[in-house]
């Protein structure tokens, strides 16, 4: 689960890390008086889950209240790259003597966290690790015992940081530690960590993504990430307990299992189609979880053909006929012209073949294999009259 | 021969008196697995359909002498029932729980490396581990796997199934099927498995199906090129999910170029190895493979 800036310097702050004043705000009104409650001059920044917002004009600073006005009315309901703009982080403007960065990651092929630092901050950090991968400090942590005071200055020391803002720097890294650690991060990133001319270290920006599997042990965090512009059907699902991601093409899938699915969308791919989402029902979906998957695939209106793939360990072939039936009886007249492919393989597969066979549901294909399912199902999104 | 489990598996079951936990303990059981046990705190003395349960790992281990432990609890306490069955020295730990945080992963890893090192872990989020026609510890259906010379090894149960019947509908059969997990910390990886067939007497070719998210494929390609003499065949999934996105398995986020389906392909076939582009081509290639060494079972 990613974070907006404001929650990621939020966290940050509840850790003792050192940010600049700022509100959170979502109107024009509420951005004036943001502003003169930090203090002008003040920066205006879009609250977005994508990079380059400065770029696109969503980073501005302002001077008095009438550059303030102009900007927030420009930039809230800005669209960035299909994230619109609906919440502006109001922070007191910093005046900045140099930009680092730094942040802590879990590091799946070392299977240890992994500290990073450099004073080639405020840029795009995978150029600096690609073009001078000397300028980029790598230091794994064990995390049983976590990283130390010492440990934290070493680091500092050797990506370059000034003489007089190593203990500050290294405080900002035990600081970002904690965050990563105490929020069940798996990302933590500042980057432009600055130092200011009175040489503060300060997080000007934050990164912050949270592992959604630890948050029973944060629900102060649940109400976080960007639920407004999440797409709704991916909300719906998420609140119905089912795996699914929209895509852009024109091909429901359902399976069950992740790897299976995805390898369902590279099969319809291959085949010449367009998958219109990923949806993964799970191992032992019932039929009721199947209606459900169904409804959520058809919700989307671009979705011409719909392509069931199921290979049953736990979940059983039966449960999904049942499930699909029962889909069909409440379903529209526009989604009752929507082809089906069934391929049903695995636990009680015979079985869920005889009762679709016996209901005759009038647009409902079988498929022997993945692979004709997947030619069939693409032949019917483009129109075309397939047998059987 | 095959690996990790079999005849002389000796399963105690984490979680037993559950709703899930039974069934699929009386699932292996009636496959012929040997369970001897099961741990539920609270719950010492009773018993899951004549298989004794204890209040600890240690207690278990005392009276029932498990060399296997699947852990079958619910995400919040599966850690801590991982590390008591390796503290109480059971030396293989399968874990199927679904949706343990990642730090509390990484926690056990590293605990495991420090303290248990006699311990190996496979999983969490695993369908466990099959071999057919001796052992069965985990959910695989077991009905469509018959004993072979195929060593699987997979991030993804769902997609192990699809391969594995491939294989056996081509009339060839499985030494051993082993689910590592899709999630960020398995407790083995492909190398790990890898080294386990290679050694095998039994396993004459391995199919390792992965995904897209980690390096762990890519880390497997450096391992085939430098201690594998058996031909391994490989799949990945994944090449269509877009960037940034995380599709079911917290393993499975792309973000960047590395990690990418195209990326791992890439890296295992210019290490020789060959890479099917679907499921059923895998499986085609395996057969193909197989069919010059020896001759399909029965």
């Amino acid at each position: 689960m990613d974070l907006l800036e404001y929650q990621g310097k939020q966290l940050f702050a509840r850790h003792g890390l050192r940010v600049s004043s700022g509100r959170a705000v979502t109107s024009v009104e509420d951005a004036v008086a943001a502003a003169a409650e930090v203090g002008y001059p003040v920066v205006v920044k879009a609250q977005v889950l994508i990079g380059g917002r400065g770029k696109a004009g969503g980073v501005k600073l302002a001077a008095d209240e009438a550059q303030l006005r102009e900007h927030a009315v420009n930039i809230l309901g800005m669209d960035i790259r299909g994230h619109i703009v609906r919440t502006l982080w109001i922070e007191h403007a910093s005046d900045i003597a140099s930009e680092y960065y730094a942040s802590v990651l879990l590091d799946r092929s070392a299977k240890k966290p992994l500290v990073m630092f450099s004073v080639e901050g405020g840029v795009d950090i995978e150029e600096v690790a690609e073009k001078t991968p000397e300028k980029l400090i790598r230091r794994h942590v064990d995390p049983l015992a976590g990283i130390t005071h010492d440990e934290a200055v070493e680091i500092a020391r050797a990506g370059g940081a000034d003489a007089d803002v190593v203990e500050g720097v290294a405080d900002a890294l035990v600081g970002l530690y904690e965050v990563w650690l105490q929020e069940d991060a798996t990302l933590a990133e500042i980057n432009p960590l600055i130092v200011t001319p009175e040489r503060e270290v300060r997080a000007l920006d934050a990164k912050v993504s949270l592992d959604g599997n630890a948050l029973y042990r944060h629900p102060e965090n649940q109400s976080l990430s960007d639920a407004e512009n999440e797409d709704p059907i991916e909300r719906r699902a998420k609140e119905e307990g089912v795996q699914y991601v929209k895509l852009d093409g024109d091909i429901g899938i359902l399976g069950n299992g992740a790897g299976l699915v995805m390898s369902t969308l590279d099969v319809v791919a291959q085949a010449g189609g367009s998958p219109a989402n990923f949806l993964d029902a799970g191992g032992g979906s019932d039929a009721q979880k199947i209606k459900q998957a169904v409804q959520l695939i058809l919700a989307n209106d671009a979705v011409k053909a719909v392509l069931f793939n199921i290979f049953g360990g736990i979940t059983r072939g039966d449960e999904v006929a049942t499930g699909l039936i029962a889909a069909f009886e409440e379903l529209g007249p526009r989604e009752k012209e929507i082809p089906f492919v069934v391929r049903l393989d695995g636990t009680n597969d015979a079985e869920g073949r005889r009762l679709l066979q016996e209901a005759a549901l009038p647009n409902v294909h079988p498929a022997a294999t993945m692979n004709e399912a997947a030619e069939k199902v693409v032949a019917l999104a483009a129109g075309a009259a397939v047998p059987g | 021969m095959s690996v990790l489990v079999d005849e002389r598996t000796r399963l105690a079951v984490a979680g037993i008196t559950g709703r899930e936990g039974t069934f699929h303990t009386l699932n292996n059981r009636a496959y012929g697995t040997n369970v001897v046990g099961g741990v539920t705190p609270g719950k010492g003395g009773q018993d899951v359909d004549g298989i004794p349960v204890f209040d600890s790992w240690e207690r278990a281990v005392a009276e029932a002498q498990p060399n296997t432990a699947m852990i079958f609890v619910p995400p919040r306490f599966a850690a801590d029932s991982i590390l008591e069955a390796a503290a109480a020295g059971v030396a293989l730990v399968v874990a199927i729980t679904e949706g343990i945080p990642a730090h509390d992963e990484l926690r056990v890893y590293n605990t495991l490396l420090r303290d248990y090192p006699a311990t190996r872990l496979i999983g969490p989020n695993c369908p466990g581990i099959l071999s057919p026609g001796k052992a069965n510890v985990g959910i695989i259906p077991a009905s469509f796997f018959k004993q072979g010379n195929v060593g699987v090894v997979s991030r993804s149960g769902t997609l192990t199934y699809q391969i594995g019947n491939e294989i056996a509908q081509a009339g060839f059969g499985c030494s051993t099927i082993v689910g590592i997990g899709g999630d960020p910390v398995p407790g083995s990886s492909f190398v790990d498995v890898l080294e386990l067939f290679e050694a095998d007497g039994q396993t004459e070719l391995v199919v390792l199906a992965g995904e897209i998210g980690g390096s762990a494929e890519e880390e497997a390609a450096d391992y085939i090129a430098e201690h594998m003499s058996k031909p391994v065949i490989a799949y990945i999934a994944g090449f269509t999910a877009p960037a940034g996105k995380q599709m079911g398995h917290a393993g499975a986020i792309v973000s960047g170029s590395a990690g990418t389906a195209a990326a791992k392909a890439e890296a295992l076939e210019a290490r020789g190895v060959r890479v099917g582009r679907t499921p059923t081509e895998a499986a085609e290639i395996a057969v193909e493979v197989l069919g010059g060494a020896s001759a399909p079972a029965a």
